[in-house]
């Protein structure tokens, strides 16, 4: 056990080492910092204090290792658009997002799992199939072109709802659902193949030949092992709705980390956007790790992997 | 294992010729039990009984509907599957009945085993509790209790240290143990007839030999009915009284184990014999009957085996086949037109 905690810790580090560096590279090479922030008639010598006050003017190797130096010591850098520290001016847009992370991850479950299960059990029904349908469309269709479709209904042809900002709870309504619906689809579809799989597995048909009621079958048999097939899908959904918040919050001019991030490519605010990626990158990870344990306590023959015992 | 597999079981023996006769209502009645999947007949009319404590062989190639009849006769089939005919368990009729009547039945009073024992029990349960269920299921145990009688079951079916095993999940169990555990769970309901599904063909040569002695012993101890169904004809004669040939979803034979290697009647169950591997043949002498199973969209009119077999007239495609007896034996019936037509043998028994 403790030898894996020590691998999985070592490839955390390692994921965080190769996003920081491959975005470091990227946003270096795609454009200058002083040009995206500063006006064009800024004159030359100015331009040049600016490069020097952050450092710009070293080689990109010598940015590079003073960063990781900056970096290993806790200092992830300032804001080139505002001077305060890096670090807390994505702090103040965390809790901000998950006001719409929490409660869309929510609604996907709430709405996908049991959405799925109904499907299968009632396979081929119409109930199934009219499912299936608006789940391939909230597939397919992607968020943003989603997002704009209900501005356009609901704040616009039927003026409900604010077409963006943020303040009200009727502002979170329309991103919540946006980026709700699309995961939801995704895990209908997804838990439906897995309980179909699990229903066509011989332990449930030797679960009925002893007798056991159908309820019982489908709670005490099917699900149980559904769930880890379920739980497989979750991790990707995490990410998925971590890159869907970038959209709909640009969609909707939400003020959270999405639109942070956006604003900070623009304007080659180095400092945050790697800030920003280091949250998402730990963001993945801890959700990673927590389904880890989570497959422990739902399957026991990974409990029995991972001590060893086999 | 304490027996040899040689022995046969007496009192069974003798229980079975008190039910002789065709009068005398059998613990299970199958009549005319049809299926077919999705409009295409799979299982095209089978008839037998059961009778109490009696053991019964199934055997036939695969696809042949062995697994099909008692998933139909216990309503264990999908929708998919259109199942017509009668299954009556001490007269009454199962087949169609409500829920709650079957799952009162299934474990209860008919109880299944099935071919891959690991794959038949619930990975993420502990087979205590697998086992416990069918406990409370069907007789009204508290958990103490059931906790208990599921020690005690563990123990009857030959699995060591009983008690801390009950604990384990069926990943912590060898194939064979886990086959041990599945004849447990289906003891924990006291059924009165016992389907064992291939019981051992997932496991290796001793461990088979193990699980079938298992369920000599058990049949005896319990006095229950039991239904081996098998490829192997060396295995049910081992351990039936009496054996049935299914070929393309009929009975073509029925007979007394004793008559099997004998007296076969039915070409396809001569084919079957000459099939049995013997000690000094070489091993590529397994399948001597020609062809292949055909479809069952694909079954010809007439006698299903007529494609395959050695001994086939112009009428056998045409006639409605039909259980014969052989030499007035009611004992011994065959489906083909060399045993109906013979003039010298025994009237045609409603099939
Ligand atoms: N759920 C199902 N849907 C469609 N066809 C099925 C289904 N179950 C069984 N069948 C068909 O019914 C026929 C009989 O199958 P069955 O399982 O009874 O064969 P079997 O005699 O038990 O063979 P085996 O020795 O391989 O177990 C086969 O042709 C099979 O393809
Ligand atoms: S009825 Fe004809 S084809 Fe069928 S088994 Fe008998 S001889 Fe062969
Ligand atoms: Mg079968």
């Amino acid at each position: 056990m403790a030898r894996l905690i020590v691998v999985r810790l070592a490839r955390a580090l390692l994921t965080i080492a190769v996003v920081v560096t491959f975005a470091f590279v990227v946003l270096r090479a795609a454009g200058d910092p002083a040009r995206a922030l500063l006006s064009p008639e800024t004159p030359a010598e100015a331009v040049e204090a600016f490069r020097k006050a952050w450092g710009l003017d070293a080689p990109l190797w010598v940015q590079y290792l003073r960063y990781l130096f900056a970096v290993g010591h806790g200092d992830l850098g300032q804001s080139m658009r505002d001077g305060r520290s890096a670090i807390t001016v994505v702090a103040e847009r965390i809790p901000v997002t998950l006001m719409l992370t929490a409660p869309a991850l929510i609604l996907n479950l709430l709405i996908g799992i049991p959405a799925g299960i109904y499907a299968a059990l009632k396979r081929d029904s119409i109930a199934d199939r009219l499912v299936m349908m608006v789940a391939v469309v909230g597939f397919t269709v992607p968020s943003f072109v989603l997002g704009l479709v209900f501005v356009l209904a609901f704040a616009v042809e039927l003026p409900w709802f604010p077409s963006g900002g943020a303040g009200t709870w009727q502002h979170l309504v329309l991103p919540v659902v946006t980026l709700g619906l699309g995961g939801a689809a995704v895990l209908a579809r997804f838990s439906r193949s897995a309980m179909l799989e699990v229903l066509g597995q011989p332990y449930i048909r030797a679960a009925s030949a002893k007798g056991l009621p159908w309820a019982s079958v489908v709670t005490g048999h099917a699900l149980p092992n559904a769930a880890i097939a379920v739980l497989t899908i979750v991790g990707f959904m995490v990410g998925n709705l971590i890159a869907g918040t970038v959209l709909v919050e640009s969609v909707f001019s939400w003020p959270g980390i999405g639109s942070l991030l956006v604003v900070s490519v623009a304007s080659r605010d180095l400092a945050v956007v790697q800030c920003i990626l280091l949250v998402v990158a730990a963001a993945m990870i801890t959700t990673n790790v927590t389904i880890d344990l989570l497959y422990g306590v739902l399957d026991p023959r990974m409990r029995a992997l991972r001590s060893g015992r086999r | 294992m304490r027996h040899t597999l040689n022995r046969l079981k007496p009192d069974a023996a003798s229980m079975m010729r008190d039910e002789q006769g065709p009068c005398v209502e059998a613990l299970l009645h199958i009549a005319g039990l049809r299926v077919a999947f999705d409009g295409v007949p799979t299982l095209r009319g089978i008839n037998l009984t059961l009778a109490r404590g009696e053991s019964l062989g199934m055997v036939g190639e695969s696809g042949c509907g062995k697994s099909v009849t008692w998933l139909a006769a216990l309503g264990l089939l999908t929708r998919c599957a259109k199942v017509t005919g009668s299954v009556r368990l001490a007269g009454e009729e199962l087949l169609h009945a409500p829920a709650s009547r079957l799952d009162k039945m299934r474990g209860g009073q008919i109880a299944m085993i099935f071919q891959d024992p690991v794959s038949a029990l619930n990975p993420v349960h502990r087979v205590g509790d697998q086992i416990i269920e069918s406990l409370r299921l069907h007789r009204g145990m508290d958990h103490r209790t059931a906790q208990a009688e599921a020690r005690r079951l563990l123990d009857q079916v030959g699995i060591p240290d009983a008690a801390r095993r009950l604990g384990a999940y069926p990943h912590e169990f060898s194939g064979g143990q886990n086959q041990r555990v599945m004849i447990a769970m289906a003891l924990a309901g006291q059924p009165d007839i016992l389907i064992a599904d291939e019981p051992t063909t997932a496991l290796d040569v001793t461990i088979q030999a193990q699980i079938l002695e298992l369920l000599r012993q058990i049949q005896r101890e319990t006095g229950m009915a039991l239904v081996l169904i098998s490829h192997d004809l060396g295995i049910v004669s081992e351990i039936c009284e009496r054996v049935l040939v299914l070929y393309g979803g009929h009975i073509v034979e029925e007979l007394p184990t004793d008559r099997l290697f004998d007296q076969p009647a039915h070409p396809y169950t001569r084919g079957l014999l000459a099939a049995l591997p013997s000690l000094d043949a070489p091993r590529q002498r397994l399948f001597p009957i020609p062809g292949g199973v055909p479809n069952a969209a694909e079954f010809p009119p007439g006698c299903p085996f007529a494609p395959r077999c050695d001994r086939r007239i112009g009428r056998c495609s045409e006639w409605a086949i039909e259980l014969a007896s052989l030499g007035g034996d009611i004992r011994h019936r065959a489906a083909c037109l060399h045993v109906t037509s013979e003039p010298h043998q025994g009237e045609v028994v409603a099939a």
